[in-house]
C-alpha cells in the first residue's frame, strides 16, 4: 500500500480513518466466524442472547468456543476459567509485542480501551504497521472486527434453527480458512515467515498427534508451538533491520 | 453430557475477565522498550507462529468429515496463495466444505 511514511504519531483523524481501512477486512472475516459460533451456542441449547453476549464480553475466538464448549459439557468454572486462560495466553505475547508499537504518549485509559481489541487478526495487521501505533489508529482498527464479532453471533444465534445442519457444520473451516488467508501471502513473499510457520506447525502437529505428548492441552500446544517456532526463527533467520513483514490487506 | 451445567452468565463473565487481564495487563503496565535485536525479530515472527499453530492440524478436523476439512483447507490456501481477500477465501472454503459433504 502506497501510503507515505507518517512521522507524526499524535492521533489524528487521519489515523482513525486509516485503522478503520486497515480493520475492514478483519470485520468481513468476522462475519462467517462469529455466525459459526452463534450456530453453536444454540444448537447447545443456550439462548442466543447469551452467544451475543459471550462475543461481547469476550472477542476471542478459539478461547470462547472452547469455554462454551467446556459449559455444554458440565466443566466447573475453575476449568472454564483455566482452559480459557490457557487458550487465550498468547494475548500475553502480543500485547506485550505491542507495548513495543504503540505511541508512548497514549494514556492509560486509552490503552485499557485498546487491550479489549487486541485479537490474532488485529494484532497481525497493527504488529506489521510501519510505524508508531496511535490511539485513533488502534480504535479504528478494532471497532469494525468488535461490531461484526457481535454481529455475526448474532445472526448465526438467531437463524440456526432454520439453517440446514450441513451448511452449520460447514461453516466450522470458516476460523481457520480466515487464518489461511492472513498468513499465507506474507509468507510467499518471506523465506523467513515460511520457516516460521512451517517450525510452528511441526510443533503444534507432533505435539497433538504423538502420545508421548498427549498431557499437554490445546491451549498450552499453542503456547508451546509459538514460542519455540518464534524463538527457533528468530535465530536462524535474524531479520538485519525491525522492518516487519507485511501482512495483505 | 451432565444434565446441569454452570451459569453460563457467570461463566462468560469469568472468561471474559480473564481474557482481558491477559491482553490488558502487559500493554497497560509495561513501558519499557526492548532493545535487544533477538526480541524484536521474535514479537515480528509471533503472529505467523501462533496463526500457524492455531490452524494446524486443527483444520483437518474442523467440519466433523477430514474429507470435506481438507478440501476447505486446500481451497483456502489455494485462493489465499492468489491473493485473494480473507473474506472471500474464507466463504469459498465455507462453500468447498458444504459441497464436498455431499459427495463424500
Amino acid at each position: 500500500m502506497a501510503r507515505p511514511k507518517v512521522d507524526k504519531i499524535a492521533g489524528t483523524e487521519c489515523d482513525f480513518v486509516y485503522g478503520l481501512k486497515r480493520g475492514i477486512p478483519i470485520t468481513l472475516g468476522y462475519v462467517p466466524v462469529g455466525f459459526t459460533f452463534g450456530l453453536m451456542v444454540v444448537a447447545g441449547g443456550l439462548s442466543p442472547w447469551v452467544a451475543v453476549f459471550t462475543s461481547m464480553t469476550n472477542l476471542s475466538s478459539a478461547g470462547q468456543f472452547a469455554g462454551i464448549r467446556l459449559l455444554l459439557a458440565g466443566a466447573s468454572y475453575l476449568e472454564i476459567m483455566l482452559t480459557t486462560l490457557v487458550i487465550n495466553f498468547r494475548y500475553v505475547l502480543m500485547s506485550l509485542s505491542l507495548t513495543q508499537k504503540v505511541d508512548p504518549e497514549i494514556s492509560l485509559g486509552q490503552r485499557l480501551i485498546c487491550s479489549f481489541g487486541i485479537t490474532d487478526e488485529t494484532f497481525a495487521v497493527a504488529g506489521v504497521e510501519n510505524r508508531r501505533l496511535s490511539f485513533s489508529y488502534l480504535l479504528g482498527l478494532i471497532i469494525g472486527p468488535i461490531i461484526a464479532w457481535s454481529g455475526g453471533t448474532a445472526l448465526g444465534g438467531l437463524v440456526s434453527t432454520a439453517l440446514p445442519p450441513q451448511l452449520s457444520s460447514a461453516m466450522g473451516i470458516g476460523l481457520y480458512a480466515m487464518f489461511i488467508a492472513l498468513i499465507t501471502p506474507p509468507a510467499v513473499k518471506a523465506r523467513p515467515v515460511l520457516g516460521v510457520i512451517l517450525i510452528s506447525v511441526s510443533i503444534s502437529v507432533v505435539l497433538r498427534y504423538l502420545p508421548l505428548f498427549s498431557f499437554v492441552s490445546a491451549g498450552f500446544r499453542i503456547i508451546i508451538a509459538t514460542i519455540v517456532g518464534a524463538g527457533i526463527s528468530s535465530w536462524l533467520w535474524p531479520s538485519s533491520d525491525s522492518e516487519p513483514q507485511t501482512v495483505k490487506e | 453430557m451432565k444434565g446441569a451445567i454452570a451459569n453460563p452468565i457467570i461463566a462468560v463473565l469469568l472468561m471474559a475477565a480473564v481474557t482481558y487481564l491477559t491482553r490488558a495487563i502487559p500493554l497497560t503496565f509495561f513501558r519499557k522498550e526492548i532493545r535487544s535485536p533477538y526480541i524484536k525479530t521474535f514479537f515480528n515472527y509471533m503472529p505467523f507462529a501462533v496463526l500457524g499453530a492455531l490452524t494446524f492440524p486443527d483444520v483437518f478436523t474442523a467440519t466433523g468429515s477430514v474429507i470435506s476439512s481438507v478440501a476447505g483447507c486446500i481451497v483456502a490456501v489455494l485462493l489465499a496463495l492468489k491473493g485473494k481477500s480473507m473474506i472471500f477465501v474464507t466463504i469459498c472454503a465455507i462453500i468447498a466444505v458444504y459441497i464436498v459433504g455431499f459427495v463424500a
